[in-house]
């Protein structure tokens, strides 16, 4: 069950673009709170700033207003380095096209985050292990992704995202590109992970039904606002 | 990131695009190669006209002769001379002074005389010169048929390989043979009552002798060419043989013209060999205080320099211009491969690469096709320059000429090459290694 400590928070953030002459406002000034472990499912339609606000969270935009305070770090004041690092160290990613690199082995798209966060070589080899045996696919270790299915690349990504041990695990539509019993399978890894390591999950999705079954709270978006937040069914039913 | 999963990863992505990126090197290594090449012959050609000159004896070499000797019929005398004063005769005094002169490694005189040299009962005129012993480290002698002298007063002669050919059509049959020397020997007259110089009493005969001398080797070079006075000498026996036989010389004439009837030993000209081409200077300037005339090739060595820096600065522009052209093939890779890898570079930043860390990667790929060009470039410029070579022996040897080794990669020219190719990619990698670092990581993951 979530903590009580706020594991992220944001208060009266904005991202504004502009297109031309126009002003796009794509988060509006939304203020919310993330528990440590707590799993937040993002609804909304297409062009509703969901994502636009994972990727604020993320560390890979700026708001133009407001403050992002991420597990302690306030991410609009942070220089681009150690925001780079809280990427690296913090937050864990994965996408609706998975994003992995087809050219490498699954080890090698695993290994690439500890490549990145200059841990030892020795020690690299235990932590990919690991991180695949907790998608199941360590028998694949030497392929590359155009030979997996979906669902495999999906957990590919998921053991990627977990290889640097992040607090925080983002989802951008992780089921987006599965088909129904995938997606449910892979949801399933995702509670399962974030029970075991005590992990915050903010998740996007447009499927409702999903995000009612999985996550513990449902924060809705429309035009760049947040319309509402409000637990899950299931732990209204508890 | 750590260097080495840099390296790893640049090697990777240098590797997906194969033939892009081998096409690419291969054209750094085309531009590399012609300056290679360019530079090569500007080397081997100041190194072929260094070796000449310095086989020759001349650079680190001074010539001293008595004042006023070398003043040319009709040419007025200097105005700082001294008319009433006799000049200082350049003898066996005059030679050990010298040789105390700080920086003299020796002083020997030029001892050459014309001969007839008599080989089969058929006469040939030519010159003799008498070499010294040190003439044997010059490297003017490397490569000779046969050997150097056995010793220093050994009736043995070394030929010039044009003379050689005057006496035999087969030039390497004469080692081993002998021929006769015939020269004038100087003898002294006993000086009449009164010393009349206007008079036959006093001065010296001229008395012809001859000498057999064994052939022991022939010589390409022209160790005795240059400032000697009396043309080349093509003939060459060992100084100190030379000296016994007191040939009649030029100056012998002057002397007898000036009045100076002695028997004591005078020398047209003395070689003062300096420990190296830096000393020649200071050296110089001594003997002239020593009331000599002295003359040296130092000042032809600078001029030679200088020509050939700026004929070096001159082919390595035009060499250069093809790793220009290269330097832009370079930008237009990187260009590419950022537009082809936008997605890749935005799930690296995803995962948490610094701008820097893109940055790097580039610079590194950059890096990599540089020192790959730089190394085949080197080695198809010195391809290039051993055949240009090759090809202009092919004519020499039609025109009947000696070969000689027209291009030259010493290793700082290698060296170079490689830095300078290595320096041209990273210049060339830094913008598209900034556009990658500046790349947006939302627009990178949503690029399609």
């Amino acid at each position: 069950m979530a903590d009580t400590l706020p594991s992220i928070q944001l208060d009266h953030v904005s991202r504004h673009y502009h297109m031309g002459e126009t002003s796009v406002r794509a988060v509006d000034d939304v203020s919310l709170s993330i528990a440590r472990g707590e799993f937040l499912a993002l609804l909304g339609s297409s062009g509703s700033g969901k994502s636009t606000l994972l990727n604020l969270i993320a560390g890979l935009d700026r708001p133009t207003a407001g403050s992002i305070v991420a597990d302690g770090a306030d991410l609009a004041a942070l220089p681009p380095l150690q925001l780079a690092r809280y990427r690296r160290n913090t937050v864990g990613m994965i996408f609706q096209s998975f994003n992995l690199l087809p050219r490498m082995t699954l080890e090698e798209n695993v290994e690439l985050p500890l490549r990145l966060a200059e841990v030892e070589h020795g020690e690299r080899a235990g932590r990919v292990r690991e991180a695949l045996e907790r998608v199941q696919l360590t028998h694949r270790i030497g392929h590359r992704p155009p030979q997996l299915s979906g669902g495999e690349q999906q957990r590919v990504a998921i053991a990627r995202a977990l290889a640097n041990r992040p607090k925080i695990l983002l989802a951008d539509e992780p089921t987006g590109n599965l088909d129904s019993a995938t997606g449910e399978a892979i949801l399933n890894l995702l509670r399962d992970v974030q029970s075991q390591l005590a992990m915050t999950v903010v998740m996007v999705t447009h499927e409702r039904p999903l995000a009612e079954r999985f996550a513990d709270r449902l924060a809705t978006m429309g035009d760049g606002k947040l319309l509402a937040t409000s637990p899950a069914p299931k732990v209204v039913a508890q | 990131m750590k260097a080495r999963d840099l390296t790893d990863l640049a090697l990777r992505n240098l590797r997906e695009a194969i033939l892009r990126n081998a096409l690419t090197t291969l054209g750094i290594a085309v531009g590399v190669a012609s300056l290679v090449a360019m530079l090569s012959l500007g080397v081997g050609l100041q190194q072929l006209a260094s070796k000449r000159l310095s086989q020759s004896g001349l650079f680190d070499t001074i010539f001293v002769t008595p004042k006023n000797s070398f003043r040319g019929m009709g040419r007025p005398k200097p105005r700082d001379s001294e008319p009433d004063k006799p000049p200082r005769p350049l003898d066996e005094g005059a030679r050990k002074q010298l040789e105390t002169l700080p920086n003299v490694i020796e002083v020997y005189p030029q001892i050459r005389f014309f001969t007839e040299v008599r080989f089969n009962n058929k006469p040939y005129a030519t010159v003799v010169a008498g070499m010294p012993d040190s003439s044997r480290n010059s490297g003017a002698f490397d490569g000779m048929q046969g050997s150097f002298f056995s010793s220093t007063s050994a009736d043995e002669a070394i030929l010039q390989i044009e003379f050689a050919k005057d006496l035999s059509e087969k030039p390497a049959s004469l080692v081993g043979q002998d021929l006769i020397l015939r020269y004038a020997e100087r003898q002294t007259n006993p000086v009449a009552d009164g010393g009349d110089v206007s008079s036959a009493a006093g001065g010296f005969s001229v008395v012809p002798k001859e000498l057999k001398l064994r052939i022991i080797g022939i010589v390409e070079t022209e160790p005795a060419a240059g400032y000697g006075g009396y043309g080349n000498a093509r003939l060459l026996i060992p100084l100190q043989t030379a000296t016994t036989l007191r040939a009649a010389q030029v100056n012998d004439l002057r002397d007898i013209v000036r009045g100076d009837t002695s028997d004591k030993l005078t020398y047209s000209s003395l070689s003062v060999r300096a420990k190296s081409p830096s000393q020649v200077e200071a050296l110089e300037a001594s003997i002239k205080n020593m009331g000599f005339n002295a003359f040296s090739l130092l000042d032809a060595s600078k001029s030679l320099r200088t020509f050939f820096s700026v004929f070096d600065l001159l082919l390595g522009i035009f060499g250069s211009l093809a790793l220009a052209v290269a330097t832009l093939g370079i930008i237009n890779t990187l260009v590419m491969a950022i537009l082809e890898r936008r997605r890749e570079i935005g799930v690296l930043k995803a995962l948490g690469a610094a701008d820097s860390d893109v940055q790097q990667l580039f610079f590194v790929e950059a890096g990599v096709m540089g020192f790959l060009g730089g190394i085949f470039g080197v080695t198809f410029g010195w391809l290039l320059g051993r055949a240009i070579t090759f090809g202009t022996n092919v004519y020499l040897k039609r025109q009947n000429l000696n070969p000689i080794d027209l291009s030259s990669v010493p290793w700082w020219l290698v060296i170079s090459a490689l830095v300078f190719a290595v320096l041209v990619s990273l210049g060339a990698g830094l913008y598209p290694a900034s556009r990658a670092a500046k790349l947006n990581p939302v627009d990178a993951l949503r690029y399609e």
